[in-house]
């Protein structure tokens, strides 16, 4: 590894160490982002699961059908609410401090990524067990669960790209709603309730071109054993992640440029 | 002129000695209309987000109409109590961040030095909401009729509505003046928000209850007093005239405004105390 690299690692390391460091001593900043996932699985999965009984709904158990939706939704808000914490960051003065003492300013995005990450893995493995207690059913077998956990990483990684960038241009946690927003209508606007076939009206037509909708039915069909479209979901992650890449680094250099 | 300008002009004529309670009442109320008129940011969501969420619930959801036993073949029809509800529950966070904004700013330390009575602060500062909880009906029934919305209950049934809106908005506004009124932090406030998200969402809200076949959720929406409000709502979308779900809604939303009144009267007591 060179020295460059070594300092990258470095850097990121000592970023995302903070960030875990303040989650463990603060339980009430990741109670939000493990409650709302819990909660949403026990308002969908509990409350709509009669919905199964629709004609037409040919997915074997709801609880699973809205688990992987659960699962994706708090990949991409793992990355909001780790901008949050940029957003606060930069607002208090640390984030400043940070780019002055940094060797390598993309690193400070690298460790802000690695505690998004593990913020979301924390959340997964809660919800995964509630869920179990609950009813999930799996017929997919262990690469077909790898696949989902890589494109819900995939995902994780693009939303904290997408929210590092909106948080280092706007500096400010009064920008949390415009941070949040663009993610709920995202997620809100993919077969949240029934598959894509049973959708009526304008969120149908918005369903087949929002890239969140691949990752989510490949996930779906993935934990059923199904014939996935896992390289589609792939790619549209991957592709995702290049945008949000480009966005963060230009958000970084905003950053920078404002001192 | 500011709202606070305009509320506290003339001051002998706002708040002397003299002034009864209704026209302090008066004064108040319009302060708060004011205000709320002047910042549409303060509308917009509770505007924005009801009718986003309607619009994805009706499209999601409208596969749910065909279950035997669903009481309509609408969704959008359906969906509407939930949307009346949430608007409500907005209203509690705009009247509990207006009065811990006024006491983080420092109006309510000026109202103290005057003779206002305490009960005329909490009525004036209801008005405002509802207003909002009015305009946000009106804004809710139009859109929702342009979309194709059934309203089964008439024209009469708009006035019942609207006075229900009104009075649900009234009643979780009060409790949303206790909150601020007690914690004085609008942040505070902000906080109790995903408590009221868990109300609407653990409620008949998107299903009828007899057809929530979770059992756990089906006990857990029977007895969140949230879900006879959505219904006594919906009873006028998609019933007509039901009396059972209208005077439940109405006197579950009396007993939240008794309370939230209560806890609302408590909180300012402590407050002024303490400034």
């Amino acid at each position: 590894m060179s020295a460059l690299e070594t300092r990258f690692a470095r850097g990121a390391w000592a970023v995302a160490w903070r960030g875990l460091h303040v989650m463990a001593a603060k339980p009430s900043l990741i109670i939000p982002s493990l409650v709302f996932p819990l909660f949403f699985f026990a308002a969908f999965a509990g409350g709509l699961s009669a919905v199964d009984q629709a004609p037409n709904f040919d997915y074997p158990s709801y609880t699973t059908f809205q688990y992987v939706f659960v699962l994706m939704q708090s990949a991409i808000f793992g990355g909001v609410f780790t901008g949050f914490g940029i957003a606060a960051d930069f607002e208090f003065g640390f984030a400043r401090r940070l780019l002055i003492a940094s060797h390598n300013r993309s690193a400070i995005v690298a460790g802000y990524a690695i505690t998004a990450l593990v913020r979301a893995l924390l959340v997964w493995t809660v919800v995964t067990i509630v869920a179990i207690a609950t009813g999930l059913e799996v017929s997919g077998n262990v690469g077909d669960i790898l696949e989902i956990l890589v494109i819900a990483v995939m995902l994780n990684f693009a939303a904290t790209m997408f929210a590092s960038g909106m948080a280092m241009r706007f500096r400010t946690l009064q920008a949390a709603p415009l941070i949040q927003l663009p993610a709920f209508l995202i997620i809100m606007t993919a077969p949240v309730y029934v598959p894509r076939d049973l959708i009526e009206g304008w969120v149908a037509s918005v369903a087949e071109v929002n890239p969140f909708t691949a990752t989510l039915e490949a996930g779906r069909d993935l934990i059923i054993g199904a014939p996935a479209e896992t390289l589609l979901a792939v790619g549209v992650a991957a592709g995702l992640i290049v945008v949000m890449l480009n966005w963060a680094r230009t958000g970084l250099r905003r950053a920078e440029a404002a001192g | 002129m500011t709202a606070d300008a305009a509320a506290l002009r003339a001051p002998g004529r706002l708040v002397g000695a003299h002034a009864g309670t209704l026209t302090q009442v008066g004064y108040l109320a319009r302060r708060s209309i004011t205000r709320t008129v002047r910042q549409p940011l303060m509308i917009v969501p509770s505007l924005v987000f009801p009718l986003f969420l309607l619009a994805v619930n009706s499209s999601g959801l409208e596969a749910a109409t065909v279950l035997p036993g669903f009481p309509t073949d609408s969704y959008l029809s359906f969906a509407l109590g939930l949307t009346f509800m949430q608007g409500a529950l907005f209203a509690t966070m705009g009247a509990g961040q207006s009065i811990a904004g006024d006491i983080q700013h420092g109006f309510f330390n000026r109202l103290q030095l005057t003779p206002l009575r305490g009960r005329a602060l909490i009525a004036g500062q209801l008005a405002g909401v509802m207003i909002q909880g009015l305009i946000q009906g009106i804004a809710y029934l139009i859109i929702a009729l342009a979309f194709g919305a059934e309203f089964e209950a008439g024209p009469a049934g708009v006035i019942v509505l609207f006075a229900l809106s009104a009075l649900v908005g009234l009643a979780f506004g009060s409790i949303g003046l206790a909150i601020g009124l007690r914690t004085g932090n609008a942040e505070a406030v902000q906080g109790v928000f995903p408590l009221l998200f868990v109300l609407l969402f653990l409620s008949s809200g998107a299903l009828p209850r007899d057809l929530i076949t979770n059992d756990w959720f089906q006990t857990v929406a029977t007895l969140n007093p949230v879900s006879y409000l959505i219904e006594g709502f919906r009873s006028l979308f998609i019933t007509g005239w039901d009396g059972e779900a209208l005077a439940l809604a109405i006197g579950l939303s009396v007993a939240i405004l008794l309370f939230g009144m209560w806890a609302a009267t408590a909180a300012l007591r402590t407050q002024m105390e303490r400034t």
